[in-house]
C-alpha cells in the first residue's frame, strides 16, 4: 500500500495509530491519582515528542544510511526556527509560510555547510559540523543580533509590520499562531471517569507532518538511492570503481537531513514563536545524536522512540523530587526509607542525565541495534527462533529490510 | 589499433621506478596477462589504468579516450571495471544488493536521486542481478550478507558486480591471490567462459602457470619494464623470462 511493502505498511500504520491516539496513550492514569505525575499527554510535551521525532529522522537519513556523523545539525534547527519567526513577523501568522521557509533556509544553509564539511570524512567530518554550528551559534549572539535578537532570542512584538495580517489584535495583544484559522493552541478536553485528555490542534499538526516525514523516510530507505547511500557507509573505493560518485550522494543526504532539522525548527515556532540561539548549541546537536543512537541508529522506527525517551526523561523523569521519594518508600521503616531516598535520589530529578548516561552506556554496550535490536531480541525469544539470523533479510521482498 | 593502448608509461614513488616507459596495445576481444614476480609493478600499472594512480609521463588511451586526469568513476562509466588484488565489496549489504548497485550505475550513471522509486519495484534491476548471481552460481546465497563469505565467494561476487555492467574492459588484480588450487581452476574457468562473450580482460597474475591457458597474450613486466610480450607458447622457454623468475621460484 502506498508504494510500501507488507512490513512497511504494518509498521507505518502502527504508527499512524499511536501518534494520532497519544494524547489517550500518554495520559494512563487518572488526574487524581499519584501517578498522575508520569502522564506525558499534555500538548507541550506531546508536540516536542513529535518534533524532536522528526528531527531524528532527518538525522537519521543521513548518519544512519551514510555513516556520517554530523555534531551540528542543531544549527539547522536554529536556522529553520528564526527563519520561521521572521515569516510570521514580516508575512502572516499562518504557519504553512513559515513552515516552508523554515526548510528551505535550513535546506540552502546544510547545502553550504555540507558542501565544506563533506571535503573530510571521519573525525575530522564531525569536526567541521561542530566548528559550523558552534559559529553560527556565537554569530546568532553577536554580529548577526540584528537578526537573531541575540540573548533576548527573537520574538514577536506589537508592531510587526506582518503584510498578510495585523500588527495586533483588536484587544491590543499579538496574533496566534494559526493554520488557516485553526489556532495552534485550539483544542478540546475530554473528561472519562477520572482521566482527562487534551486534544490539541498544534500536536495534530506536528504529528500529521510527522506522518509525512516518516513515510518520505520510509520511501528513501528503501529506494536505490537509499541503497547508494547504505553503499557510501559500506565502501566508498566500491563505488567509485563503480561508477558513482559518491561525494553528492552524501551531500544530497546531508541537504536533506538539514531540511529535516528545519522543518522541525519551523515547527517549533509554529508552536511557540520564539527562537534563541541556545537551540543551536552542541549539547542540542549532540542530543539527536543520542536519539538516533538510543532508539537504533539506521533503522526507520528507531529515531522516533530514542526521542521519546530522551524527551520523557527530561520532562517527566526529571520531575521526580524528594518529597515523591519519601512518598514512595513510606512504607519502609524510617531509617531504611530515609536510606533508600538518600540512594534513588541523585538518579532522578535533577539527576535524570545521570541515569540517561547510564542507559545509554548499557544500550551502546549491549545492544548497538538501540532500543529497536532490543525489541526485536524480545520479539525473538517468543518466535522461539534464534535472533541470529539477522544476515538472512528479507532480500526477495525488501533487500536489507534494516530494521 | 587495440581497445587498450599504453604508451610510454613511467612511474616513480620517491626514488622507486614503479614502471619505466611501458607500453601495450590489448587487442578488442583479447585476453592479455600482465605477469611478473611480486613487487614488479603489475598493480601499479593497473592503477593507472582505472584512475588510482596518474602516471608522470605516457599516455593510457582506452577506445579513443584518454583514461589520464578524469575521476574513477568516470573511467567505469565509459566501461571499465576493476576485480581488485584484495575484493572489494559491500560488505554490510546482501549479495542482492551488491549486484543492484553496479547495475544501477550502468543505468542510471554516477548520481541520480532516485528516492521515490522502491527498490522492489526495480523488476529489470533485480532480474538482471539476480541472473548474473545465479550465473556465477550465488543465487540461493542472494539474501546473505557479502561481508560473511569466503574469499572465494568475495572473489566471486566482485566478478558478477563487474560482469553485471557489461564492461567493455575488464581488468583483473591476481583474481586466484590466496585461492586453494581447486578454486584457482574454478575461478580460471569462470574466466574463460567470460572470455567467450568477447569482453576484453587484462589479467594480472604472478603465477604464469594460472593464466597459461587463459591468455592470448602474455607480457612479462619485472622491475617496472615490461621484457617480453609473446603468446603464451612462446613465454615458458623464453630465457629472459626464466631470469625474470629466478629467485622468485614461480616457473
Ligand atoms: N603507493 C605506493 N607508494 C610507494 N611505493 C609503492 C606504492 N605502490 C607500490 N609501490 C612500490 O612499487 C613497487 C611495485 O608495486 P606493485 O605494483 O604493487 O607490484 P606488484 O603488483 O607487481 O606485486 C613495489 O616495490 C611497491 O613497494
Ligand atoms: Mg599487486
Amino acid at each position: 500500500m502506498l508504494g510500501l511493502n507488507k512490513r512497511d505498511t504494518l509498521l507505518f500504520a502502527i504508527v499512524i495509530a499511536i501518534t494520532l491516539l497519544a494524547p489517550i496513550i500518554l495520559n494512563p492514569f487518572p488526574v487524581a491519582s499519584d501517578l498522575a505525575q508520569f502522564n506525558a499527554g499534555y500538548p507541550d510535551l506531546m508536540q516536542r515528542f513529535v518534533i524532536f521525532g522528526i528531527f531524528a529522522i532527518g538525522f537519521n537519513i543521513l548518519f544512519g544510511l551514510t555513516g556520517y556523523l554530523s555534531f551540528g545539525h542543531a544549527a539547522f534547527l536554529g536556522v529553520g526556527s528564526y527563519a520561521g519567526v521572521w515569516m510570521m513577523k514580516l508575512l502572516t501568522m499562518n504557519v504553512v509560510p513559515a513552515i516552508i521557509v523554515s526548510v528551505i533556509f535550513a535546506g540552502l544553509f546544510s547545502l553550504l555547510v555540507g558542501f565544506i564539511s563533506l571535503r573530510r570524512s571521519g573525525i575530522y567530518f564531525s569536526i567541521l559540523t561542530l566548528a559550523f554550528a558552534q559559529m553560527s551559534f556565537s554569530l546568532a549572539y553577536s554580529v548577526l543580533t540584528p537578526i537573531t535578537n541575540g540573548e533576548t532570542g527573537l520574538q514577536l512584538s506589537l508592531n510587526d509590520p506582518r503584510i498578510l495580517g495585523v500588527s495586533q489584535t483588536a484587544d491590543g495583544s499579538i496574533p496566534m499562531t494559526n493554520f488557516f484559522g485553526i489556532a495552534m493552541r485550539d483544542g478540546f478536553e475530554l473528561s472519562m471517569g477520572g482521566w482527562l485528555f487534551t486534544f490539541n490542534a498544534g500536536y495534530y499538526l506536528c504529528a500529521a507532518i510527522l506522518l509525512i516525514a516518516f513515510y518520505v523516510s520510509i520511501r528513501i530507505f528503501r529506494s536505490p538511492f537509499g541503497v547508494m547511500l547504505k553503499a557510501v557507509k559500506s565502501n566508498q573505493q566500491r563505488m567509485l570503481y563503480t561508477g558513482l560518485n559518491p561525494r553528492p550522494y552524501t551531500l544530497a543526504a546531508f541537504v536533506i537531513s538539514g531540511m529535516y532539522a528545519g522543518l522541525a525548527g519551523g515547527l517549533m515556532v509554529a508552536m511557540d514563536p520564539l527562537a534563541g540561539a541556545e537551540r543551536m548549541q552542541w549539547t542540542a546537536s549532540g542530543e539527536v545524536v543520542l536519539m538516533t543512537i538510543l532508539g537504533g541508529t539506521g533503522t526507520l522506527i528507531g529515531p522516533i522512540l530514542g526521542s521519546g525517551v530522551i524527551k520523557y526523561f527530561e520532562n517527566i523523569f526529571s520531575k521526580i523530587n524528594d518529597n515523591i521519594l519519601h512518598d514512595w518508600f513510606a512504607f519502609l521503616p524510617d531509617g531504611l526509607e530515609d536510606f533508600v531516598v538518600a540512594i534513588v535520589y541523585p538518579f532522578v530529578g535533577k539527576g535524570w542525565h545521570l541515569t540517561l548516561g547510564i542507559v545509554f552506556m548499557l544500550v551502546v554496550i549491549f545492544l548497538p541495534g538501540g532500543i529497536v535490536e532490543g525489541g526485536q531480541r524480545i520479539a525473538g525469544l517468543f518466535k522461539r527462533k534464534p535472533p541470529e539470523d539477522k544476515n538472512k533479510t528479507a532480500a526477495a521482498s525488501a533487500p536489507s529490510a534494516a530494521e | 589499433m587495440g581497445i587498450l593502448e599504453v604508451k610510454g608509461v613511467n612511474k616513480r614513488f620517491g626514488g622507486l621506478k614503479a614502471l619505466s616507459d611501458v607500453n601495450l596495445d590489448i587487442a578488442e576481444g583479447s585476453v592479455h596477462a600482465i605477469i611478473g614476480p611480486n613487487g614488479a609493478g603489475k598493480s601499479t600499472l593497473l592503477n593507472c589504468f582505472v584512475g588510482r594512480l596518474e602516471p608522470d609521463t605516457g599516455t593510457v588511451m582506452f577506445d579513443g579516450r584518454s583514461l589520464l586526469g578524469i575521476q574513477p568513476f568516470e573511467i567505469n562509466q565509459i566501461g571499465v571495471s576493476r576485480v581488485f588484488q584484495t575484493p572489494e565489496i559491500f560488505a554490510d549489504l546482501n549479495l542482492l544488493e551488491n549486484v543492484m548497485i553496479p547495475a544501477f550505475a550502468r543505468r542510471d550513471g554516477a548520481f541520480k536521486i532516485n528516492g521515490w522509486m522502491s527498490v522492489g519495484d526495480e523488476a529489470e534491476i533485480r532480474e538482471e542481478a539476480m541472473t548474473m548471481l545465479d550465473e556465477l552460481g550465488m543465487a540461493s546465497k542472494a539474501d546473505h550478507i557479502a561481508g560473511q563469505l569466503s574469499r572465494g565467494d568475495k572473489r566471486r561476487l566482485e566478478l558478477a558486480m563487474c560482469l553485471v555492467q557489461k564492461p567493455k574492459l575488464l581488468l583483473l588484480d591476481e583474481p586466484t591471490a590466496g585461492m586453494a588450487r581447486a578454486d584457482t581452476n574454478n575461478t580460471i574457468d569462470l574466466l574463460k567462459q567470460i572470455a567467450k562473450r568477447g569482453i576484453t580482460m587484462v589479467v594480472i597474475e604472478h603465477d604464469m602457470h594460472v593464466v597459461f591457458s587463459l591468455a592470448d597474450r602474455i607480457s612479462v613486466l619485472a622491475q617496472g619494464t615490461v621484457i617480453v610480450e609473446d603468446e603464451p607458447g612462446k613465454i615458458k622457454g623464453n630465457p629472459k623470462v626464466q631470469e625474470a623468475y629466478l629467485g622468485g621460484a614461480h616457473l
